[in-house]
Parts: C-alpha cells; sequence; structure tokens
C-alpha cells in the first residue's frame, strides 16, 4: 500500500521526537491537549495538598479548644464538660494490631507466593495465582461480616488455650471470659485480609527472579531449598518489603473489618485477648453517629494523625526500595 | 553447606544417595494429620484449629527428622523449607475458604428476586423479609458518579505522565499519586466531610459519597493506566508522528485504542474496589431504609454500608440479610473482576508484544 513511500522517509528526520516536542507549542489541540493532561496532574497535586490543608485546619479547631493532651490521653470525650480527648488509646491499638497481623501475614504471604512461584505444579500454578487476585477483591466489610460471626466464636477456644498455656506472658494473660472480640483477633483478621495483597506482589517479584542464577545454582547441584535462599530471596527482597509495606498501610487504615470485630473501650490494658482497645479508623466509625461538629472536628484529628502514619509508611517502603535496588546484585 | 563425599558414586539409574519414596510427603502428611487430630481429641481441645496447627507442626518435625536420618542434612533443609511452604499454603486457604463457603452457604437462604427487589421500608430488625433494593440503586449510583468524574482525570494524568512527563511536576505526580494509593478510605470519607460538609455546609448525599469514592479511584485508575500507556510500543508513536499527525491525534487515535483493553481492565476493576467501600459511605450518605433515586440530595443507602447496619442490628434476621447483601456485593465485584480478565486476555495480543 502507500506504506513503502513512508520508508524512506524516517531518515529524512532522524531526529524524531524533539522537534516533535518543539511542534506542540504551534498546534492549538497539542496545546489544549497538553493543558489538559497537565491540569489533571496538578488537580492531583492540589488534591493531596487540600487533603492535608483540610485536614489539619479542622484538627486545630478541634485540638485548641482540648484541656486534655492529644498525644498522650487516655479519654475520649469531645463533647463533655472539660473538653478532653486524647489519641494514645488509639496508637497503641493501631500499632499492635498492625503489628500482630504483619507478624502472621508476612511470612505465610512469603510462603505462598514461593508455593505459587516455585514448588505448586505448573497446572495448579496458574488458577492458584488467580484465585489470590480474585480474594483481594473481596470487600472489607465482607471480611468484617465474616470476622464476626464466623472468626470471634472459633478463635475462642484458641483464646482460652493461649490464656492456660502463655498466660504468664502477660500479654496472652486473658482476665475475663467474653468473647474473643479483641486485638489479637483483630490483628489475626487483618493477617487475612492482607495475605492476598502481600501475596500478589511477592509472587509477581519472584516470578521475575533471573532464570539464570537459578540454573546456575542448580547446576551446582543445589537443591530447590538453596536455589531460593541463593537466587529467588535476595532478589526478591526489596518486593517483600515493598509488599508488606502495602499491607501495613492496608491494615493501618482498615475500618469495617475492625469495627464489626472489636469491641472497644478507652482503658489501657496491655492484657492481648482482652477485649477492649481500639484503632484510628474503627474509633471514627464508631464515634461518628453520636459526633456533633466539634466531636466531627475531633475525629478528623485522630485522622489526620492516621493520614500523617500511612504516609510516613509509605514513604519508608519507598526509601528502602530505592536504597536495596542499588545494592541489589541481581539486576543483571 | 556440607559437602556430601558419598555422592562420587555415578551408579547409572540409581542415585547415590537414599533417597525418601514418592508417597513419603503424603504419609507424613496423614500420619501428623492423625496424630495432630489424635492428641486435641485426648486433649478435650474444641478448637480445630488448634488440632490443625499441632498437625502441621508434627508434619515439618517430622519430615526433618526422618529426612535427616535417611537422606542427609542439605535435603532435610530442602525437605523443611519444602514442607513450610506447603502449610503455608493449607494455613492461608483455611480462612479464605471458609470465608467464601460461610458468605455463599448464609448468603443463598435470603438471596431471591424479592430480595433484590424491594427495599427496607417499614421494616425493623425483629421481623424477616425486606430487601437490598434501595442499596443496590445507591450503590450503583455513586459508583457510577465517581466513574464519571475520577476515570477522565486518571486518563489524562496517565497520558500526561506517560507522553509528556519529563520535568519535576512530572516526578512529584508520580510520588503523589503512589502517596494517594495509599490513603485509608476512612480518611478519603474525612476530608470530603471537613471540606463538602463542614466547610461548605452541604448535607448528607449519595454525591458526598461519590467524591470520597473519586479520591480513592483516581490513583488505581492513573496506576493502571500507565503502565498500560507504557507497553504501547513505541514504533506506533513514532509511524504516526512521522506521517504528520499532531501529537493528540497520535495519542488519541494509535496509543489508546492500542492500549483500550488494559485500560478497561484497570478502570473494572477500580470499579470493583470502590464498590465495596464502607467508611466513607458511612460518614456521607448515612444510609438509609427507603428508596431514594436522588444522588444530590439526602441520605442514601449503599450495599456495604447496608451489610455494616444489619450487622449491627445483631438480630438473626438482620444477620440473614447482612449475609444475603454481602453475598451479592462479592457476587459483583467478582464478576466485574472476571469480566475485566477476560477482557484483557482477549485484548492482550494487540500490545504486540
Amino acid at each position: 500500500m502507500n506504506t513503502t513511500p513512508t520508508v524512506p522517509a524516517p531518515p529524512a528526520e532522524p531526529a524524531g521526537p524533539p522537534p516533535s516536542a518543539k511542534g506542540t507549542a504551534t498546534r492549538p489541540g497539542d496545546k489544549i491537549f497538553l493543558g489538559l493532561s497537565r491540569g489533571s496532574g496538578i488537580l492531583l497535586l492540589t488534591l493531596m495538598a487540600a487533603i492535608a490543608a483540610f485536614l489539619t485546619y479542622r484538627a486545630y479547631i478541634a485540638i485548641s479548644e482540648n484541656e486534655a493532651n492529644f498525644l498522650t490521653s487516655f479519654e475520649w470525650n469531645p463533647q463533655g464538660e472539660p473538653v478532653e480527648f486524647g489519641i494514645a488509646i488509639l496508637v497503641y491499638g493501631t500499632i499492635v494490631s498492625s503489628i500482630i497481623a504483619m507478624v502472621i501475614a508476612v511470612p505465610i504471604a512469603v510462603g505462598i507466593a514461593l508455593f505459587v512461584s516455585h514448588y505448586a505444579p505448573r497446572r495448579l500454578a496458574a488458577p492458584l495465582a488467580y484465585v489470590i487476585d480474585l480474594l483481594a477483591a473481596v470487600p472489607s466489610i465482607v471480611y468484617g461480616l465474616w470476622g464476626a460471626l464466623v472468626l470471634v466464636p472459633y478463635l475462642g477456644g484458641m483464646n482460652k488455650w493461649l490464656d492456660q498455656y502463655l498466660g504468664w506472658t502477660y500479654i496472652f494473660d486473658k482476665t475475663g471470659t467474653g468473647p474473643a472480640r479483641n486485638l489479637f483477633t483483630v490483628g489475626i483478621l487483618l493477617a487475612v485480609m492482607i495475605l492476598p495483597v502481600i501475596t500478589n506482589v511477592t509472587r509477581e517479584v519472584f516470578l521475575q527472579s533471573p532464570k539464570m542464577h537459578e540454573e546456575a545454582a542448580l547446576a551446582l547441584g543445589a537443591t530447590r531449598w538453596e536455589v531460593i535462599r541463593m537466587s529467588v530471596l535476595p532478589f526478591g527482597r526489596s518486593g517483600i518489603i515493598s509488599a508488606s509495606m502495602l499491607g501495613l498501610g492496608r491494615a493501618l487504615g482498615e475500618t469495617m473489618a475492625v469495627a464489626t470485630v472489636l469491641s472497644p473501650s478507652f482503658l489501657f490494658s496491655g492484657h492481648l485477648l482482652d477485649p477492649g482497645g481500639g484503632t484510628f479508623a474503627q474509633n471514627i466509625a464508631a464515634k461518628f453517629n453520636e459526633a456533633d461538629e466539634f466531636g466531627r472536628d475531633a475525629l478528623i484529628a485522630s485522622g489526620l494523625v492516621l493520614f500523617v502514619m500511612t504516609l510516613l509508611v509509605n514513604g519508608a517502603a519507598r526509601l528502602i526500595i530505592a536504597r536495596r535496588k542499588e545494592y541489589s546484585g541481581a539486576n543483571a | 553447606m556440607d559437602r556430601q563425599p558419598a555422592t562420587d558414586t555415578p551408579a547409572p539409574g540409581t542415585l547415590a544417595h537414599r533417597r525418601m519414596p514418592r508417597w513419603a510427603p503424603a504419609g507424613l502428611a496423614l500420619a501428623s494429620a492423625a496424630l495432630g487430630s489424635g492428641l486435641g481429641l485426648a486433649a478435650g481441645w474444641h478448637s480445630k484449629v488448634q488440632w490443625g496447627l499441632l498437625a502441621a507442626i508434627f508434619f515439618v518435625l517430622g519430615t526433618y527428622a526422618i529426612t535427616t536420618a535417611v537422606e542427609g542434612k542439605r535435603q532435610a533443609k530442602d525437605r523443611i523449607a519444602t514442607s513450610i511452604v506447603w502449610v503455608c499454603f493449607a494455613l492461608a486457604v483455611v480462612p479464605l475458604a471458609s470465608l467464601t463457603w460461610t458468605t455463599v452457604a448464609r448468603g443463598v437462604k435470603v438471596l431471591d428476586g424479592y430480595f433484590l427487589s424491594h427495599s427496607m421500608a417499614g421494616l425493623n430488625q425483629m421481623v424477616p423479609g425486606g430487601g437490598i433494593y434501595h442499596a443496590i440503586i445507591g450503590t450503583l449510583e455513586q459508583v457510577a458518579f465517581a466513574t464519571l468524574m475520577a476515570v477522565p482525570v486518571g486518563l489524562l494524568t496517565a497520558i500526561y505522565l506517560v507522553e509528556y512527563g519529563k520535568g519535576r511536576l512530572a516526578k512529584a505526580v508520580t510520588f503523589f499519586v503512589d502517596v494517594m494509593t495509599g490513603i485509608p478510605s476512612i480518611v478519603a470519607g474525612l476530608f470530603i466531610l471537613s471540606t463538602w460538609v463542614l466547610t461548605f455546609g452541604m448535607g448528607p448525599s449519595g454525591f458526598a459519597g461519590s467524591l470520597a469514592l473519586t479520591i480513592l479511584m483516581m490513583p488505581i485508575v492513573v496506576r493502571s493506566t500507565e503502565e498500560m500507556l507504557k507497553l504501547v510500543p513505541n514504533e506506533l508513536r513514532e509511524a504516526s508522528l512521522a506521517l504528520g499527525v499532531p501529537k493528540w491525534r497520535t495519542i488519541l487515535k494509535v496509543v489508546l485504542p492500542t492500549a483500550i483493553g488494559g485500560i478497561t481492565t484497570g478502570v473494572m476493576l477500580a470499579v470493583a474496589r470502590i464498590a465495596g467501600e464502607t467508611a466513607p459511605v458511612m460518614l456521607l450518605v448515612l444510609g438509609s431504609s427507603f428508596i431514594n433515586n436522588d444522588p444530590f440530595s439526602d441520605e442514601q443507602a449503599s450495599l456495604p454500608l447496608y451489610v455494616y447496619q444489619e450487622y449491627m442490628l445483631g438480630t438473626p434476621y438482620s444477620y440473614d440479610r447482612a449475609w444475603g447483601a454481602a453475598l451479592t456485593l462479592i457476587m459483583f465485584v467478582m464478576i466485574l473482576n472476571l469480566v475485566a480478565r477476560a477482557i484483557a486476555r482477549w485484548k492482550a495480543p494487540k500490545t504486540g508484544r
């Protein structure tokens, strides 16, 4: 067709991209389109700035009225006579439940990712990956419903067992006999929820590990585990870390699953198996309905802290990945 | 690692070392399962979770001990790694299978035509019946408006990043899109609450929920579209530009059509993701028992919020309704996912790899 005359044409204009970049300024269509697309980019940035600004503004309104220390107080009483509210319990609950979730989920997720990428029979691996993908899409409220109505009664026995044999560790000492609506159960439920997320990302990274390294290790007589330890895991380390951070971000901000499972309180207790405690997101969900405008501002103040926490986690993840990339010798 | 000097006997057909029979892992798994449940039964533990954990421990330890005795230390380590990986897999399957099974089993009890076509008007938690029609209407409207707002912005931003962006602005946008992906949904809800409701004085409405969902949806759309646009071969762009086609027409007529399959998939996955968001809807739409077709005024219901509210009522009837709505929600999300992935597979060869 007409394509043959155009084939010799490129040599006539060897520097393709630079002229087109200059050309964009001359065509009105290009100008409009560039303006639109750059505008949406700027809109996103503005939005982020607006989120930070508005949350800070409303939080300032609330905190300036607060008679207790916002960071260290164990009260949540923004509508009370002395206006007192603080996030100490929420910080504690959020961090503890996320740590439990990470401790359980990360090793298991790495195991599943290895299972899918290196151990499972090939015919099983593809459907498995597919199913894990789908599980990552299950809405959190469904996990919450399942956690409250199935997991909580189920973990009752395990709680008793932990109390009986590990009660001497203090953290596993259960002082009451209520249902397992505690931070420990929340941690387990969060682990179940973030498992597919971490597994997905980790599996992707494991699948990209250099085949040559693996084959070289095999040729030297390494067992499958040695291959994984020497070539797959070092290559995937930054991937595992970033996946874990993604999971952590999700665990920190999870609302509904915690709100359905936990029976919250503002009394501090180091016993993980006792009901009580709370997380940022759960507290917002639980206190929102009874809050007047000032109460909402107080909740927004706690939301701002959650926002900053997730920003820090994401930023840290990005830093770690950037640094690991330089040191990882497996890029070849 | 320890050298195994015995491996220097290359007898054809046989391996130098003694090997475990092929059925050994399966046999060990059976034996440890039996041992675990036997001991659990003997000790009178009611929770089957503990039986399983005990069996898993027996399996791993048993494998290690026996393999060390038969095959040597390195092989034992390999076996133990294999068994740990299998145990991880089994551990993860149990809750996820239980979740799926419970939702389906308890959801189908109430899920029927009546449930899908009636609202909760005039019903309380003490009576059976009622349905989720109002919630479906609410969710569809809120998600539709969010999609209408998020997709153009997301697409244009992705185009900017891939086709134009080089400088500091593009770097900043990339970074903040990453950061935005990590915003908890409740924070997005609080942001709209602090602006739309508290500062501008608007009341609760489906549209307010859509605004929060938009914030959650935009970064997902940007990310997936960006990935897809990067897959479009540069030769296509160059060919079009060489023919004298303006850049914006090249993008609209060449780049986007090439990547449209992947972009559609990304958008559908994003829709599936936000359709299940409860927290922002709870703060901004508040929920309702009645049918409200107008997303711009007054409270609306929503499917995920309906699940939560029925759960909180705490009667057997409301639990049934919660499970029914949860099943509907999961099916909606899963169908979106499956169709999206089918489109991705169907359109995949077009990327010209």
